[in-house]
């Protein structure tokens, strides 16, 4: 070969190694576009808190016991989640799945719990409908609950993977990714719990 | 059973809508017919629709722009005619059909004609510049593609089908509410947008990590091309920025809905807060279009002068400058919304500030010039129209920066004119000269020049004769979106308004001609080397159209102009020793069925059919998980056969093998 090479051959596999990190960069920028949602729902709560029209506030409708309950729900699925990335990490095909079937019970607990928090309130003529602040209230926590539900399919989507794949490169991968969104959800929360019910409540 | 859907929803209540209607089925009949007639169905879905080729998708993209192109420059042409008749009369339009017209005008140019033609020359140009062999996401780059054409597919059925909206392409509340907007024609406005914003969001994302993660080796970013720095810039804008839109249209869907109190009159809602969400969308969403056109003229500025980019580093920052100051100006589009006069001062100096970069970029265009040796390809003569007109249009913003001035011109055509005059030279004449530079690589052959020249004379005396007027009758006080007037004043400005659409339909149908001849003539203007300019980036160092895997072995870079160092070194277009084997994203239909899955999602939200609408959400999580479980998404091109390729090449082009 001329000692001016212009061009090296490519390796076996010049994207091989790669192909994680890209996903995995990829994926966080999907999470910051949803961060930005989520800034301007919180941005629209904020500029919207006081416009009951009328209608029942914040601290009339919220049950601290209950959003208290839903934060725990939800912090604890995060920490069960690491287990399963940790498990992963083992190569533990059983623990990967126990650890994934105790986050999705968790997760489904908290998403029983704010349906009957919505269903409550709507039931007591506090629908989305009533004024520009439950309007707010309903879509801010509504899609952080959408998220967690998408969420909880994606572990029965994953969990059956490990379950009929193993802890293949590939599924892990997937594995990291899902552990990235269910950690940001927790994130999310814990802006609503700060922004939405402790104020709402103080 | 079919939601608010009935016959009525059929647009006979005027002959022109009816005969809108007519053509787009006619038109989309005729091409059912062609395809079927040519058996060419089977290609299609095999070679292009299920595609996850970033050049075949980027192919897609600009032709769905430019049927996009015609259809928002009929409504353009009917809205210039309905004015210049419409003195004390009617016209021949009535008031909610042309209502109808500038909604869908706005919409379709922004949404369904740029941004496609922008996404598909990064599709095109960008992976081959920064010598890689595919985007990071393909098969999200499909997805991307079919999201956008299903969303431009309902923006065509409410032609059909229903009403579109008459909200304007701003869709401001409380008119686009519920109470003012009963009808489905703000719904088919809201789910276009939401849907094709999910797909350019996509292209944000795919577009980063393929331009931060997949250079060739030694393309270190400062040896980045102007364009894919102006893509970079333009995605990061796509992935932040759509955000705002997604929350925006969403809202609205809510109130008109579930009853809920964003945007409404009473209850609660806060109408100010869709303006400032739109517009947080609404103005980066500018510099979206316009970044990536400022790329193509560094691009063909370089390359049709032969000179190296005046200033390089001076531009990349000016253009990252632009992208971060593009997110401090949104309150610029609703001075007179009542903000105190800090608030808008604020603004006011951030908007004269953001004319500064863009100032530089003309200095950096312009001393490429000075003592280049400029060949007028038709893209040189985009560009230098570009570079005098923008000026003019530039200047008009700077005026309208100033709150006070702004007060008095706020909806008039003096606004229309000005935001013409950034977004035709700004974006229009920037994908056009992007078209016909990249046209051979895309295709193997050369674009007709006469043709091209004459498209651009026809456009840009068309667009001078049509915008120029309306800057007057701004002054003169006429509102924008006038379906009828009694100003007797106004009307030679608007009749030459409505000369200068005719001379830019000329424009247009030269455009048409100069494709036509163009394929006609393709023998003759073949492409066999892949470097029809004498050019200086990577994208000409490989075959036009270039083999699936782009290039054979990943090119090493050690210039700006990576190409031209090779040259200068007598080393471009060496066959390598030895080939090795290649992977290849295999095709998928997972993308195009997720489109139509949408569009059809779409179309049943509009028409509030909710089982269908709920149907289409488990299909596309079936097809979803299907595509997430796919760990065998590549396959392997053997070594041999991509000798066999290289070699066809170098024959071609009487290299020795």
């Amino acid at each position: 070969m001329n000692a001016n090479v212009t061009a090296v051959p490519a390796h076996d596999e010049p994207e091989g190694a790669g192909v994680h990190e890209q996903r995995a960069l990829g994926f966080w920028l999907y999470l910051m576009s949803d961060a930005a949602i989520f800034a301007l729902l919180f941005m629209t709560y904020g500029i919207m808190v006081g416009n009951t029209a009328g209608g029942p506030s914040g601290k009339a409708l919220f049950n601290l016991n209950n959003a208290a309950l839903e934060t725990a729900l939800l912090l604890v699925s995060s920490t069960t989640f690491g287990f399963a990335s940790l498990a992963s990490k083992g190569g533990s095909r059983s623990a990967v799945l126990s650890w994934l079937l105790v986050t999705f019970v968790l997760g489904a607990g908290f998403i029983f719990l704010e349906i009957r928090e919505f269903l409550g309130m709507i039931r007591a003529g506090a629908g989305p409908d009533r004024s520009g602040f439950l309007s707010a209230f309903f879509t801010l926590v509504g899609t952080h609950g959408t998220h967690v539900s998408f969420g909880l399919v994606w572990i029965l989507i994953l969990g059956g993977q490990v379950l009929f794949k193993g802890l293949t490169v590939p599924v892990t991968s997937r594995l990291f990714r899902l552990g990235l969104f269910w950690h940001f959800l927790d994130i999310a929360w814990v802006g609503i719990f700060s922004v939405v019910y402790l104020p709402g409540l103080l | 059973m079919f939601g608010k859907l009935t016959l009525d929803a059929l647009p006979l209540y005027s002959a022109i809508a009816a005969g809108g209607a007519a053509v787009t089925v006619g038109g989309a009949l005729l091409v059912f017919i062609v395809i079927t007639w040519l058996g060419a169905w089977k290609y299609l879905w095999t070679e292009w629709f299920t595609s996850v080729d970033h050049k075949r998708i980027g192919v897609m993209y600009i032709v769905l722009a430019l049927i996009m192109l015609l259809r928002g420059f009929v409504d353009a042409i009917m809205m210039r005619a309905q004015q210049a008749m419409a003195l004390n009369s009617g016209g021949y339009l009535p008031p909610e059909h042309f209502d109808q017209i500038f909604s869908s005008h706005g919409t379709i140019m922004i949404f369904f004609m740029a941004m496609p033609f922008m996404t598909g020359l990064l599709n095109i140009a960008v992976p081959l510049q920064i010598g890689t062999r595919d985007v990071a996401f393909p098969f999200l780059n499909s997805l991307s593609l079919w999201l956008s054409a299903a969303g431009a597919g309902l923006v065509m059925a409410s032609l059909v089908i229903g009403k579109f909206s008459t909200a304007g392409w701003t869709g401001y509340p409380p008119y686009s509410g519920i109470e003012y907007s009963p009808g489905v024609g703000v719904d088919y406005w809201i789910w276009a947008l939401l849907i094709s914003g999910i797909g350019s969001t996509l292209t944000g994302i795919n577009f980063v990590v393929t331009i931060l993660k997949r250079r060739a080796p030694g393309m270190t970013l400062m040896r980045m091309t102007p364009f894919t720095w102006t893509a970079l810039c333009t995605s990061v804008l796509m992935i932040f920025a759509f955000p705002a839109l997604t929350v925006a249209c969403g809202m609205l869907a809510l109130d008109r809905l579930l009853g809920m109190h964003f945007f409404t009159n009473e209850l609660g809602g806060n109408m100010m807060n869709y303006a400032n969400l739109f517009w947080i969308w609404g103005h980066p969403e500018v510099y979206i279009l316009i970044l990536p056109a400022f790329g193509v003229f560094s691009e063909v500025v370089a390359t049709f002068c032969k000179k190296r980019l005046f200033g390089y580093e001076s531009l990349v920052y000016a253009t990252a400058a632009i992208a971060i100051l593009s997110f401090t100006v949104w309150l610029h589009h609703f001075f007179t919304m009542g903000s105190s006069a800090s608030v808008n001062a604020f603004f006011g100096i951030t908007t004269m500030v953001i004319a500064v970069p863009t100032g530089v970029k003309v200095f950096n265009w312009l001393l490429t010039m000075y003592r280049g040796r400029i060949t007028f390809h038709p893209s040189m003569l985009w560009t230098v129209g570009f570079i005098v007109t923008f000026v003019i249009g530039g200047m008009t913003g700077v005026l309208l920066a100033m709150p006070p001035a702004d007060f008095l011109m706020h909806n008039t055509t003096f606004l229309v004119a000005h935001f013409h005059n950034m977004i035709i030279p700004g974006v229009l004449f920037g994908y056009l000269a992007g078209y016909m530079y990249w046209f051979p690589k895309a295709f193997g052959f050369r674009m007709n020049e006469p043709w091209g020249i004459a498209a651009f004379w026809f456009w840009i005396v068309g667009f001078y004769l049509a915008f120029m007027p309306l800057y007057v009758l701004g002054f003169m006080g006429m509102p924008r979106r006038m379906e009828q007037y009694n100003d007797p004043t106004w009307q030679p400005w608007l009749i030459a308004a409505s000369m200068g659409a005719v001379l830019i339909l000329i424009g247009i149908g030269c455009l048409v001609v100069q494709l036509a001849v163009s394929i006609r003539d393709r023998r003759k203007t073949l492409d066999v080397t892949g470097d029809p300019y004498d050019g200086r980036t990577l994208e000409w160092a490989t075959a036009s159209p270039p083999p699936p895997y782009n290039f054979a072995v990943l090119p090493q870079v050690r210039d700006r102009e990576p190409l031209l160092d090779m040259k200068e070194r007598g080393v471009a277009w060496q066959r390598p020793r030895a080939y090795e084997d290649i992977e290849i994203p295999k095709n998928s239909a997972v993308g195009v069925v997720m489109g139509g899955l949408a569009f059809v999602l779409g179309f049943a939200m509009v028409w509030q059919i909710w089982w269908l609408v709920i149907a289409c959400g488990l299909a596309m999580w079936v097809a979803l998980a299907f595509r997430a479980s796919d760990d065998e998404s590549e396959f392997r091109l053997s070594a041999a056969e991509v000798a066999r390729i290289e070699d066809a090449r170098y024959r071609a082009m009487g290299i020795r093998t």
